[in-house]
């Protein structure tokens, strides 16, 4: 079995979903998916935060939020947007204060499909997240 | 009298789930005024019916939020329903009535989970959301979704429960029932719950009418205002009285919804007892044209669908009053003069569904 060198800690944030991802989100970290027992924790502090899971699409009052987060969380850093809404805009899209996706906003490595997006499908997305993060790792190190 | 100073609360921050901001006026230690700010989910579904015509707006009217997603449809397929004179079979009538009490359980057990969590309780936080597993696979089922079914349509339903599947769920909630009764006495009665809840953001009964709270912040401080009890869908055959509670903290709300559990729980009996064989669905013909008041019950309390038709295809106006943002200006009262500290619980005692409130 392969070990990842790092147990990463998330950062969760509602961007403007219908609360549908986010109780996923968190059912990821309860008894019945439990992710907790490899290593990954949801914090509420950007700095602490390896990874960006981002719920819905982006909109005029949250996108200078969404943009701070990032900037506060430390390198290396992985963004992965959660369900459809996130990705594209989604049900959504059409709504007069609906910008899209979230990569309007910030760059994101990794979409989650699905309306509302499965825990199991959330999980692999995080785990598709910790490759790249382990990558981006192997090349801050080298450029030190 | 110490100096005036400004916390700002949120949008991100790690009780919340979802984002609101609060400005917290403080004097020392004590919030003396509590500013709210919103609009950070804002989407604007309601001007999305000029987009999508009535069938379609179905599906936009589930994602209004995704714990009480069923409540939402129901309330605008009733609303349309109603406009067009469509009388609903009993037996969709009674699957409705199913779906939308065990979308208030695993929504009170949910809020639960939230509460411990804002307590610092860890572990009562994990054993509430196992719990709400047993309900999320009842529903995976039953309509092959966890949150978001579509299984409401404008003429009734579209899937059908079997009697084998409603006698294991009867069997399922038996399980569930004595595990719940389990966990909910450690709410009610472990003493640092206790020291927690009791006493803390005391809402009086005039205070709640006056400032028009509705749902379990409602009846915990007395007012008995139950939308069940006008018995939309299949409530009218069902026996259930509201749950009233006296004392308007947080306690007496925590009491509040976990006696709607085992309602709910009682309530789904009956109607797995009662429900009749036949149809689920009545075709629908036509465009609406009129216009109509739904109120029904959701778990954060009432809600108010107005839809207005025009008889084409696209509706002219749907309009949707939310639980949570009725019950705002009541959190913003029970804010003043409480500790910082305090602030989370109180928060989360109106179980705060901003999604609903800022579509």
């Amino acid at each position: 079995m392969n070990f990842s060198k790092k147990s990463p800690w998330i950062l969760h944030y509602d961007g403007s979903s219908c609360n549908g991802c986010d109780i996923e989100v968190l059912a990821c970290l309860t008894p019945l998916y439990d992710v907790e027992r490899f290593g990954v924790i949801n914090t509420g502090n950007p700095k602490h935060a390896d990874i960006l899971l981002i719920t819905g699409s982006i909109n005029e009052q949250n996108k200078s939020v969404v943009k701070q987060l990032y900037e506060q969380m430390a390198n290396p850093k992985v963004v992965v947007a959660v369900g459809i809404c996130a990705a594209t805009g989604g049900i959504f899209s059409e709504c007069y204060n609906v910008l899209g996706g979230v990569d309007r906003i910030i760059p994101v490595d990794v979409y989650v499909p699905g309306c509302a997006a499965r825990p199991e499908a959330i999980i692999d997305g995080v785990v598709k997240a910790l490759g790249i993060l382990e990558e981006r790792q192997k090349f801050a190190r080298k450029k030190a | 009298m110490g100096k005036e100073t400004v916390i700002p609360f949120g949008p991100q921050h790690p009780v919340l789930p979802e984002p609101i901001h609060l400005d917290l006026v403080l004097e020392d230690e004590t919030v003396v005024e509590a500013i709210p700010s919103i609009g950070y989910i804002h989407r604007g579904l309601e001007k999305l019916v000029e987009k999508k015509d009535f069938q379609q707006y179905t599906y936009v009217a589930e994602r209004i939020c995704g714990i009480c997603s069923f409540m939402h449809g129901m309330g605008y397929c009733m609303s349309v329903e109603s406009i067009m004179g469509v009388q609903i079979p009993e037996r969709a009538e009674f699957l409705r009535t199913i779906w939308a009490e065990l979308s208030r359980l695993h929504s009170h057990m949910l809020w639960l989970g939230l509460l411990a969590d804002a307590l610092g309780f860890e572990s009562l936080f994990m054993h509430s959301w196992r719990l709400r597993e047993q309900i999320l696979d009842i529903f995976e089922e039953t309509t092959s979704g966890r949150v978001i079914f579509s299984v409401c349509d404008i003429g009734g339903v579209r899937k059908d429960i079997d009697s084998e599947t409603l006698k294991k769920i009867n069997s399922i909630l038996d399980g569930f029932e004595q595990e719940v009764s389990e966990i909910t006495k450690v709410f009610l009665n472990d003493s640092s719950v206790i020291l927690r809840t009791q006493g803390l953001g005391v809402l009086s009964q005039q205070a709640a009418f006056d400032l028009g709270a509705v749902g379990p912040m409602a009846r915990a401080s007395g007012i008995d205002i139950d939308m069940r009890k006008s018995g939309y869908a299949a409530y009218g055959r069902l026996k259930m009285e509201p749950i009233l509670e006296t004392a308007g903290d947080c306690y007496a709300r925590t009491s509040v919804r976990i006696k709607e559990v085992f309602q709910s729980l009682d309530l789904i009996r009956q109607c797995i007892a009662l429900i009749p064989e036949g149809e689920i669905k009545v075709k629908v013909m036509g465009n609406p044209k009129g216009e109509y008041f739904t109120r029904l019950e959701q778990p954060r309390g009432e809600v108010l669908y107005y839809v207005k038709a025009n008889g084409t295809k696209f509706l002219d106006r749907v309009r949707v009053r939310t639980p949570t943002f009725a019950n705002i200006p009541a959190l913003l009262e029970t804010l003043k003069g409480c500790q910082l500290a305090d602030v989370p619980v109180l928060i989360l005692t109106i179980d705060p569904c901003i999604s609903c409130t800022e579509r």
